[in-house]
């Protein structure tokens, strides 16, 4: 059984049909006129056997097209799009099936930042009365390494609401360079997690290396493809519409290949994309469905996300708001334009502005999560864990998410109002009514074993105190202290022998390990 | 059924919460099976022990489920639901107490005071009460200071709970106290005050001889004043 995600039972619509429409036309006069410039050469050719109209751009820097895709080729491609894409996982029971009708969300990580936050509990002794201390948390933000991804992948093997997990952290250990890169991030994940992995790739070169890898894992090239442990990330398109080289031409070798990708665009609002909603939503709409069509053109019925990280900029720095209330609007938006075409939405929520955890990330974040979850995104990613601007990862607010998405899995479920409910209550009420004492405590007890009644929020402290983040933390180092399913022996005796650049350090069973 | 399959079995629905037949164990189960108000009564019927089925049956179970408690294994809600069934068990045993040699453990007057009317506080700590052995007259809400009075020189209880929810009513249960003064009662019986807006401070500053801030404290006080 693949893993059940929150079936959102009635979701929240922003804009409406016609909206949705005039949207989807707009962005169809767009892919014509003016239409995408193609850094990728192969893509050019692609687009051109297939009848788009595209002419060398004269006097560039690099050599590029300018590509101008006829609405035809668009609407083919959504029509060969799978409309149903499944995320296999080394435990089947964590597959997610996604479909692009049902609003059914499943929550995902994210998302490679470079930084991941260290945290620690000094204690302080109160100046004027030195027998007052208190500990107070310290965050440390440094370089991410390929062990703080072992050790996130953990943790998020066992954070309950988790249904899969894209790498959280670029790994930057001295021993990691553009060539091992990829394969050291795929096996630090999976070796680490049963769940569904998701992740980018840095270095073409590296792509056999890594679907090898994952083959040894699921068994074989067919079984690979029967139960996709893998997928990938693409951006490639570089907003404004431009198809850039080395993305574009990964993402049209792992279509060759078939395994999933989602085909994502992240435009920011003010700087990269029109400022306005209409003309974000209208630009990063062309540009998913220019990374569409080309896929589809690749190869038919390539299993695709449609991707949106549309952000709004700033006004201070210009750098990405996730935080802001913009944000989650185009989010919205996007899954809304996902669903009008069928296809499964790879949508954003819950990375905050906020440098370190604390009050303003844990508004930022709820406030995202539960708006953008309502409106039934399939994979709702950088759930967990992301801070600064998608700058920075903190398992330690990753532990915190799990809590919060609890809260809202709970809130989504569905209702149980109807008569056989009704006549057992009511039965209640004439037996609670007619006591002395008139309290309905004792029903309560099997309705609290069955799980019906949402528990105390996990981190809550004694009394006035407020112990959230030390309570998280000791939920975090138990986390870690739980053991998880690593790859066999055997077939991680397979994998170091045949796939180049692996750090012998990740193998869990070498001697002294 | 024999002698100990009895105690036995009130022991077990004590822990169950299960005061009659048609309630539900725990974990659902159990309906249609004899409750503590059926039990209680089948051994009063084969003339068991009266002090067997309070100490073996109800006691032994109330220890278990404090213990359970204490795990974190129950919950306030479970609590409850055992000290409504041994409340049910004592009241079925009260006439037989006397004939049995056994001592009352004390009465307690419960009333939340005038113009309050909320009254869920008061009505815990009444089947808290009952469930540890306390006979418990419960006077209802909105109570004028002088039927308090009234009712005090009536019922002759050894403690007398004040609740009130209320930061305008909550003075009225230093009228109580007084009129309780005046009448010279007030010597009679330990007064015990509880509800949202009063504190230990406000109790003694009325003159209140002990504080609950909730129906498990509540207890505790009352314990522990009859233990004094």
């Amino acid at each position: 059984m693949p893993r059940e995600g929150i079936l959102i039972s009635n979701p929240y619509k922003r804009i409406t049909d016609e909206q949705v429409r005039q949207i989807h036309r707009a962005s169809l006069q767009i892919l014509v006129d003016p239409g995408l410039i193609c850094f990728s050469k192969k893509a050019a050719e692609i687009f051109q056997s297939h009848g788009a109209e595209v002419s060398a751009v004269a006097d560039a820097d690099h050599p590029c097209w300018h590509i101008k895709i006829p609405e035809k080729l668009v609407m083919e491609a959504l029509d060969s799009a799978p409309k149903t894409v499944k995320l296999g996982a080394r435990n089947p029971d964590n597959a997610l099936i996604m479909k692009g009708d049902e609003p059914r969300v499943f929550f995902i990580s994210g998302s490679e930042t470079n930084i991941w936050l260290d945290v620690d509990f000094p204690t302080y002794v109160r100046k004027s009365d030195s027998s007052g201390e208190i500990q107070v948390p310290e965050f440390h933000p440094r370089r991410a390494t390929v062990a703080d991804l072992c050790q996130s992948a953990h943790v998020c093997e066992h954070l309950e609401t988790l249904d899969g997990y894209i790498r959280t952290v670029n790994i930057q250990d001295e021993d990691i360079t553009g060539d091992n890169k990829d394969v050291n991030k795929f096996f630090a994940s999976l070796n680490n997690t049963t769940k569904h992995v998701m992740s980018g790739l840095t270095s073409l070169e590296q792509l056999d290396n890594v679907v090898r890898m994952a083959e040894l894992i699921a068994g074989g090239e067919e079984a690979l493809k029967e139960n996709p442990i893998i997928s990938f990330i693409t951006c490639l398109v570089k907003s404004p519409l431009q198809f850039v080289e080395d993305t574009t031409d990964a993402f049209i070798e792992i279509c060759q290949r078939g395994l999933p990708v989602v085909v994502s665009s992240s435009p920011q609002a003010g700087t990269t994309a029109p400022i306005k909603e209409a003309g974000i939503m209208a630009q990063i709409n062309a540009e998913v469905l220019a990374g569409i069509t080309l896929g589809q053109l690749v190869n038919k019925g390539t299993p695709m996300l449609y991707g949106s990280v549309p952000v709004r900029a700033r006004m201070d720095t210009l750098s990405d708001s996730y935080g802001s209330v913009e944000t989650s609007q185009y989010n919205i938006d996007c899954v809304q334009m996902a669903q009008f075409y069928k296809l499964p939405n790879y949508s954003t929520s819950g990375v905050c502005d906020a440098k370190i955890p604390g009050q303003q990330a844990s508004i930022e974040r709820l406030f995202s999560d539960i708006v953008v979850t309502l409106s039934g995104p399939q994979f709702l990613h950088c759930a967990y864990g992301l801070l600064d601007c998608n700058a920075v990862f903190c398992l330690l607010q990753a532990v915190l998410d799990d809590a919060h998405f609890q809260m809202l899995k709970f809130f989504l479920n569905t209702p149980k109002i109807n008569q056989p409910e009704l006549a057992e209550t009511m039965k209640q009420i004439k037996e609670v009514v007619a006591t002395p004492q008139k309290l309905y405590i004792r029903y309560i007890r099997q309705v609290m074993r069955s799980g019906e009644i949402t528990p105390p929020y996990p981190f809550e402290g004694d009394g006035e105190s407020d112990n959230v983040f030390a309570l998280a933390y000791q939920r975090m180092n138990e986390l870690l202290a739980k053991p998880v399913e690593h790859i066999d022996p055997e077939t991680t005796a397979d994998i170091f022998r045949e796939i180049p650049g692996l750090l012998p350090r990740l193998n869990v069973y070498k001697e002294g390990k | 059924m024999a002698k100990k399959d009895i105690i036995g079995l009130i022991r077990e629905n004590v822990i169950q919460g299960r005061v009659v037949q048609d309630d539900e164990s725990l974990d659902g189960g159990m309906v249609g099976e004899p409750g503590v108000t059926e039990l209680v009564e089948e051994a009063l019927a084969k003339r068991l022990d009266v002090r067997d089925i309070i100490n073996k049956g109800l006691t032994e179970a109330m220890t278990l489920v404090g213990q359970k408690f204490e795990n974190k294994e129950y919950y306030i809600p479970d609590m409850l639901a055992s000290a409504e069934a041994v409340g049910a068990a004592m009241k079925l045993l009260e006439p037989h107490l006397a004939q049995s040699g056994i001592k009352p453990k004390g009465k307690v007057l419960l009333a939340t005071v005038k113009g309050d009317l909320h009254d869920i506080g008061k009505n815990i700590v009444t089947i808290l009460l009952r469930g540890a052995g306390y006979t418990v007259k419960d006077l209802g809400n909105n109570m004028e200071p002088q039927s308090i009075v009234n009712a005090v020189r009536v019922e002759k209880p050894q403690f007398l709970g004040l609740s009130a929810l209320l930061t305008s009513t909550m003075v009225n249960m230093g009228d109580t106290i007084q009129a309780l003064e005046e009448s010279g009662l007030r010597d009679n019986v330990k007064v015990i005050i509880g509800g949202a807006p009063v504190s230990e401070e406000y109790a003694k500053s009325i003159g209140a001889d002990g504080y609950g801030s909730d129906g498990f404290q509540a207890l505790a006080v009352i314990e522990s004043l009859t233990s004094t």
